[in-house]
């Protein structure tokens, strides 16, 4: 089974997002970069499928040369190859995106055969376009399904649950496949020490994309007004209990 | 002329909150185009609805018929049968609600169509290039102002950030039948089995959540809040650290890739407030957090306090809750 997924380095930031000066993206200077949690689990399950079913899991990232760190992360999570699609902004556009990493596809797919699974997040954590994975299916004519929560591989059959507010819905697709997946389908693993040594000495393949126009284009960034009123301490332990259960009662729960 | 055309989910025969929040941002677009407003729903679409999308100021509502567009129906196929409405009505947007729905029916939409799409806008206008536009990022703590450079604009509508109105002069509606031809293909992610989550108090709507974090310390420390919001009619949340030590299921987990809360009171019990969890619960009506550092970002956030150990604090809640219900 040939497995590929697709992940996006985003800044992590912590209790507040700082802009820089002129509004136009997020003040990176004191943070560190991820990707998001949805793509974490499907660098899981790609890694899992490829060791049940027996072949090979690749991560691809389009962004700056620094997103080599999100390839070696994966690949330390047990990814077997990485490919890097550099460009010299932070981000594209997601049409662009899209169809920057179907070029890329097709051209690993000519070398080495087709992907049984093409693996996506269900959106990326800073942008959130929902629509990368959706574009890419289509460019290619294969099924996606997006929010999935299970993955079961049978017969040539994938089998998934999307989650929806009552429950899940299940869903049944032909190979190759296309899953944008969320963030609870399984528990990532920490890599191990083992794992970020064969990382650390990967090669990651570069296929510099062809530059394109995608429609949508940042202005600026704004955090929301927030109006910050002082919070009232109720105390330190035991002894704030009285005046919180008063709060139970003001909403009407006591 | 042309037309705003918008796509609108209608569960139980009325419209989705959702749904009404995203035509009333399309009839403001349709104003400042002076352009009609057409609504695009599933069949069977109940009087009442109609009567629901002429308020809002729909003057033209698209039933759609076909038998595989039911409540199980794909993705794609919903959205050729938009593509197609295109094709006849040559509309200058179309949009959909942000729900888990309308957000893959428009994707899909785009990609058939090879247009740019902008997920999860607040507000458009058109301009002389296209259109400037307000979108919300990082799940809702941030917003983009961004421009769109389509021959037609698509969008999805960011749930809750524009409020619902009727309009000032409510439209006859004309209701059209339209009966599409689809391809095989289109259906093959159609739902095949469904599984429901085993009732009781859904998070994403019970009264009052009790959240714990990496401060609850363990899987059983999660007990306590069990037993608050057992006795209260609650649910119980928590962040992703208790989610990634398997303390809790996902399925409770609040925030950006988790669930959106909006209780009357959401009890923050040891977590930090780091901003991918307090998108989850800043729609909360009010915020009470327990936290043994008071510069913790959750307690100056929050409208009440107690610095202090939830250990200490949370028996002694029970108890005083335990009382006074007598
Ligand atoms: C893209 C992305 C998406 C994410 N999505 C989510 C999401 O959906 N939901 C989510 O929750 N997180 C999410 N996160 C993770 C988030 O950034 C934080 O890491 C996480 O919310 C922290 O959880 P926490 O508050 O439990 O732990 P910590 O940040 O470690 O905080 C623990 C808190 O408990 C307090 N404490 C410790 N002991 C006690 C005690 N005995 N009594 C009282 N207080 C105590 C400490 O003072 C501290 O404030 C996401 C991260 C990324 C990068
Ligand atoms: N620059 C990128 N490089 C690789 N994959 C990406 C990139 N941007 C988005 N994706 C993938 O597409 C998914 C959806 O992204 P989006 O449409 O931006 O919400 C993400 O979760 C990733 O799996």
């Amino acid at each position: 089974m040939r497995i590929l997924v697709c992940v996006k380095r985003v800044p992590s930031p912590g209790a507040k997002i700082t802009l820089t000066e002129d509004g136009s993206r997020i003040d990176t200077r004191h943070l560190g970069f991820t990707i998001s949690p949805h793509e974490e689990c499907a660098v899981e399950e790609a890694v899992q499928l490829a060791a049940a079913h027996g072949g090979s899991a690749t991560v691809l990232t389009l962004g700056p040369a620094s997103a080599e760190e999100q390839l070696r992360n994966a690949i330390a999570m047990g990814i077997d190859h990485g490919v890097l699609l550099p460009i010299d902004e932070d981000e594209w556009d997601p049409r662009a995106v899209a169809s920057a990493i179907t070029d890329a596809i097709h051209t690993l797919e000519a070398e080495d055969g087709a992907f049984d699974l093409l693996l996506f997040g269900n959106e990326s954590a800073d942008a959130g376009n929902f629509q990368v994975g959706v574009r890419v299916a289509t460019a290619l004519g294969r099924a996606i399904v997006d929010g999935v929560k299970g993955v079961e591989v049978v017969d040539g059959t994938v089998r998934v649950r999307r989650s929806v507010p009552d429950g899940f819905t299940v869903h049944a697709l032909p190979v190759p496949a296309v899953l944008a997946v969320k963030e609870g389908l399984n528990l990532p693993r920490y890599p191990a020490m083992r794992g970020r040594l064969t990382a650390k000495k990967a090669t990651i393949r570069q296929l510099p994309p062809t530059p394109r126009t995608g429609g949508l284009r940042t202005l600026r960034l704004r955090a929301p007004q927030q109006e910050q009123t002082p919070t009232r301490i109720l105390g330190s332990g035991a002894q704030a209990a009285p005046a919180a259960a008063d709060i139970l009662e003001e909403v009407g729960l006591l | 002329m042309t037309t705003v055309l918008t796509l609108i989910d209608h569960p139980d025969g009325a419209v989705a909150r959702t749904s009404r929040e995203t035509l009333t941002l399309a009839r403001q677009l349709a104003e400042q185009a002076d352009q009609p407003l057409h609504a695009v729903a599933l069949a069977p679409v109940a009087d009442e609805v109609v009567k629901e999308l002429g308020e809002l100021g729909a003057s033209v509502v698209h039933s759609i018929e076909h038998p595989s567009l039911d409540a199980d129906a794909a993705a794609p196929a919903v959205a050729e049968v938009l593509r197609q409405l295109m094709e006849q009505l040559a509309p200058s947007a179309v949009l959909g609600p942000a729900s888990d729905r309308g957000a893959a029916v428009l994707a899909h939409l785009a990609a058939r169509t090879d247009l740019p799409l902008a997920a999860n806008c607040t507000a458009i206008t058109p301009v002389e290039t296209g259109w400037e536009l307000t979108r919300v990022r990082w799940g809702g703590v941030l917003y983009e102002d961004a421009h769109l450079d389509a021959p037609t604009a698509l969008l999805t509508v960011a749930p809750h950030q524009v409020a619902a109105a009727p309009a000032t002069m409510p439209a006859t509606v004309e209701r059209r039948v339209h009966a599409p031809v689809l391809d095989d293909d289109l259906h093959v992610t159609r739902i095949v089995d469904r599984e429901e989550l085993s009732s009781g108090v859904s998070l994403a709507t019970a009264p009052v959540v009790f959240a714990g974090g990496r401060g609850m310390g363990n899987a059983e420390g999660f007990a306590i809040l069990e037993e608050l919001a057992g006795l209260l009619g609650g649910a119980v949340g928590c962040s992703r650290v208790a989610t990634n030590a398997g303390w809790r299921s996902h399925n409770d987990q609040v925030g950006q890739t988790g669930t959106r809360v909006a209780p009357d009171l959401y009890v923050a019990c040891g977590i930090s407030g780091a901003t991918q969890h307090w998108v989850g619960c800043m729609h909360a009506k009010r915020i009470l957090a327990i936290n043994t550092d008071p510069e913790a970002p959750m307690v100056t956030r929050a409208d009440d306090a107690v610095v202090g150990d939830v250990h200490d604090f949370l028996p002694a809640l029970v108890e005083e809750i335990r009382t006074r219900q007598g």
